[in-house]
């Protein structure tokens, strides 16, 4: 990843998605909805004790990365697939533009991946000249429409139905409609047809399983089980750190996963793909290619970032974010927004690009209470704060400020005479901050310790 | 029994109506009131921006000034927390500091926590005819684990009705730096908050932090409605029987 970008324009991004009344609405009712349908469907069940075993198994696949992504990499060789690891973005790529090329595919069906997303996938197969169709309805809706995911589980929770009639009206021609049975099955006559015929797919993996080799997918629509069984070239791309170590261990993690996602108990798809297409097997693809991807994974495990890394991209923090319900996602100009999305952004990206970012979060920890693998979010935001001061990234004058702040909270006699300044001079920090001082109390010309003492 | 009191900057520079309804809550229940005069702030403002220097500066200072083996008593949510929670955490650099930290957030309470846990004050209770719904403030609920005292005590005043709010625990959207660094996103957060407040039908809104308490004020100040804003040691000093 090019760690040199010009920042995040995040302020100016967020004031703009305030004034868009439609995303407010869409963004209110993703917020009421998931949070709701998530407590319902953890219910009684022992969701700390979920969590928490959860967590150490993330953990130790973290502690052992090297180990674990070796076994996974034999194992499914073994199975029959074959594995490339990709140190980078571009690698990824080139791998699967490679592969693709090698096997005479000009076009490919994917189910929903962030991981492509991360390394900006479509957008290189296109200028490869490879026709990509996304199959997950939202995916799908936000390709036609030019855009990227705004929720990595929910892409196009931006948009309301009848953006979406409007859109499926332009660009594909038909009558308009807001109906969401209509609308889904006019994309589904047309994915119908692209499944059928394209000869190759891409997918993601949720979780990948080190004892057995085996990729899995979560899906609600059914279009990761036609990717994944149709075409005859399956390429699947994942991270490494989406690697669980036992098979018995992808019980748990499908009890977690759907429950923190979108409120649901089961998921409505799930496939355990171990390599190839065997003798007696019906369906399946004859060739299937795992991309490992890195894109600098192996620093982040040796960071104070770490457990980042432990996320399972359920989106549960970004459903109770209090920023992110109030600004969307594409606000962040970010692959992943939302609380674990602020945090990956900088690790992945760099603080250089990202650390504007970090002002998205008002530490309330919402986002940590919900994370079903107990990723301490709030904490790793406030941790790349101090990182990004230490990096003389803050901006000069709050370091000033802050600096100031500090020697007075260590004597007494300078703090009382910033309290009497700061009444004295009120109107000016009224000049230097009217939106933020107009907000707050005048400071009183006798503080409570005057009083008391 | 005697306790130190941290009044916290907010209401020692904002709101020292509040402080005095600290001393006289806990006076009336028979405690004596420590004020150790050298107190400055507990550090959170830098803690919550990423300065983590400035804010060792305060903690260190903090310590030195709360010794003893008096409990500590703060009238807020999040710099009560800053002293629970992170102030060991801040030291673990340090043995020494680290276990002076440690100490000193074992006798170091929230005031709604020492009011009910200490002083059983709720079992004793308030007068009252306010309709008073609670915002639970972000550090008091999820750091400090604090979410019913403050209800307990609101619904021990007679003659005053509890009108919950939907979402109480949802972020008032003050968080410190944060008001001032995306000001519009909080003032939004504040306006959704305000709506809520309404819904529940109360004349008061309540807490115990007056980072929220001053973020909800200015939200009612904005929409011209009328809504008394006011912390929840004001609501029980005013209902002492």
């Amino acid at each position: 990843m090019n760690k040199n970008q010009a920042p995040v324009s995040f302020k100016s991004n967020a004031a703009n998605a305030l004034n868009n009344p439609s995303l407010r609405t869409a963004m209110r009712n993703i917020t009421s909805t998931f949070g709701k349908k998530r407590v319902d469907a953890i219910g009684d069940n022992p969701f700390e004790e979920w969590r928490e075993r959860a967590s150490e198994i993330r953990m130790d696949v973290l502690n052992n990365i090297g180990e674990y992504v070796d076994m996974f990499s034999k194992n499914a060789t073994k199975a029959g697939a074959v594995v490339h690891r990709a140190k980078d973005s571009s690698i990824a790529c080139d791998i699967v533009a490679s592969l693709l090329k090698d096997y005479g595919a000009d076009k490919v069906v994917k189910s929903k991946s962030m991981i492509s997303e991360e390394i900006h996938l479509n957008a290189y197969l296109e200028k490869e000249g490879i026709k990509v169709v996304e199959t997950d309805l939202g995916e799908y809706i936000i390709q036609i429409a030019g855009e990227t995911p705004s929720h990595i589980i929910v892409p196009a929770i931006h948009k309301s139905r009848q953006q979406v009639g409007q859109l499926f009206c332009e660009k594909l021609g038909c009558e308009f409609t807001d109906d969401p049975t209509t609308l889904t099955k006019t994309a589904k006559k047309i994915l119908r047809e692209e499944f059928i015929t394209a000869p190759a797919a891409i997918s993601g993996s949720n979780f990948a399983i080190a004892e057995t080799g085996s990729i899995s997918l979560v899906t609600n629509e059914g279009n990761g089980r036609m990717v994944t069984t149709l075409p005859p070239l399956h390429i699947a791309i994942t991270a490494i750190e989406k690697i669980l170590p036992k098979l018995s261990d992808l019980a748990l993690f499908l009890r977690l996963l759907p429950r923190s996602a979108t409120g649901q108990v089961l998921t409505s798809y799930f496939s355990l793909i171990t390599g190839v297409r065997k003798e007696a097997d019906s369906t399946g693809a004859k060739h299937l290619h795992i991309v490992l991807l890195d894109n600098g994974r192996s620093e982040i495990v040796k960071s104070d970032c770490k457990e980042i890394l432990k996320c399972i991209r359920c989106g549960a923090c970004m459903n109770v974010c209090p920023v992110y319900g109030m600004i969307g996602g594409h606000a962040y100009d970010s692959t992943y927004p939302g609380p674990m999305g602020v945090i990956l952004s900088a690790v992945l990206n760099g603080l250089e690009r990202a650390h504007p970012l970090l002002d998205a979060s008002t530490l309330c920890g919402a986002c940590s209470d919900v994370c079903p693998v107990k990723v301490p979010l709030a904490k790793l935001i406030n941790r790349l704060r101090e990182i990004k001061v230490e990096n003389g990234l803050a901006p000069e004058l709050e370091s000033i400020g802050m600096w100031g702040f500090g020697a007075a909270a260590k004597h007494p006699k300078l703090f009382e005479l910033g309290q009497k300044a700061a009444n004295a001079a009120w109107p000016i920090a009224r000049l230097l901050d009217k939106q933020t001082v107009d907000r707050l109390p005048k400071p009183v010309p006798v503080s409570f310790k005057r009083r008391v003492l | 029994m005697r306790v130190q009191l941290f009044a916290t900057c907010l209401i020692d520079t904002f709101y020292p109506e509040t402080g005095e309804a600290v001393v006289k809550l806990l006076k009336h229940m028979g405690v004596e009131v420590a004020f150790p005069r050298e107190q400055t702030c507990c550090g959170k403002p830098p803690n919550s921006g990423g300065h983590a220097k400035q804010a060792r500066k305060a903690a260190e200072h903090f310590i030195s000034v709360f010794k003893g083996s008096d409990p500590v008593v703060i009238p807020s949510g999040s710099c009560a927390s800053m002293v629970k929670n992170h102030y060991p955490e801040m030291f673990h650099d340090n043995h020494r500091m680290f276990q002076a930290a440690t100490e000193l957030a074992s006798r170091t309470f929230e005031l709604s926590q020492f009011l009910v846990h200490v002083l059983h004050a709720h079992e004793q209770g308030f007068v009252g005819n306010r309709k008073i719904t609670y915002h639970a403030s972000c550090q008091l609920t999820r750091e400090l684990g604090v979410r019913e005292e403050p209800i307990q005590l609101i619904r021990s005043i007679e003659g005053a009705e509890f009108c919950p709010m939907p979402s109480a625990d949802r972020c008032c959207g003050f968080g410190g730096v944060f008001m001032a660094k995306l000001p519009e996103v909080s003032m939004a957060l504040a306006d959704e908050k305000l709506d809520t407040i309404l819904e529940s039908g109360a004349d008061t809104v309540t807490g115990c932090d007056h980072g929220c308490l001053m973020n909800i004020s200015d939200a009612v100040k904005r929409r011209g409605v009328s809504v008394d804003v006011k912390h929840l040691a004001v609501i029980l000093a005013e209902g002492l029987k």
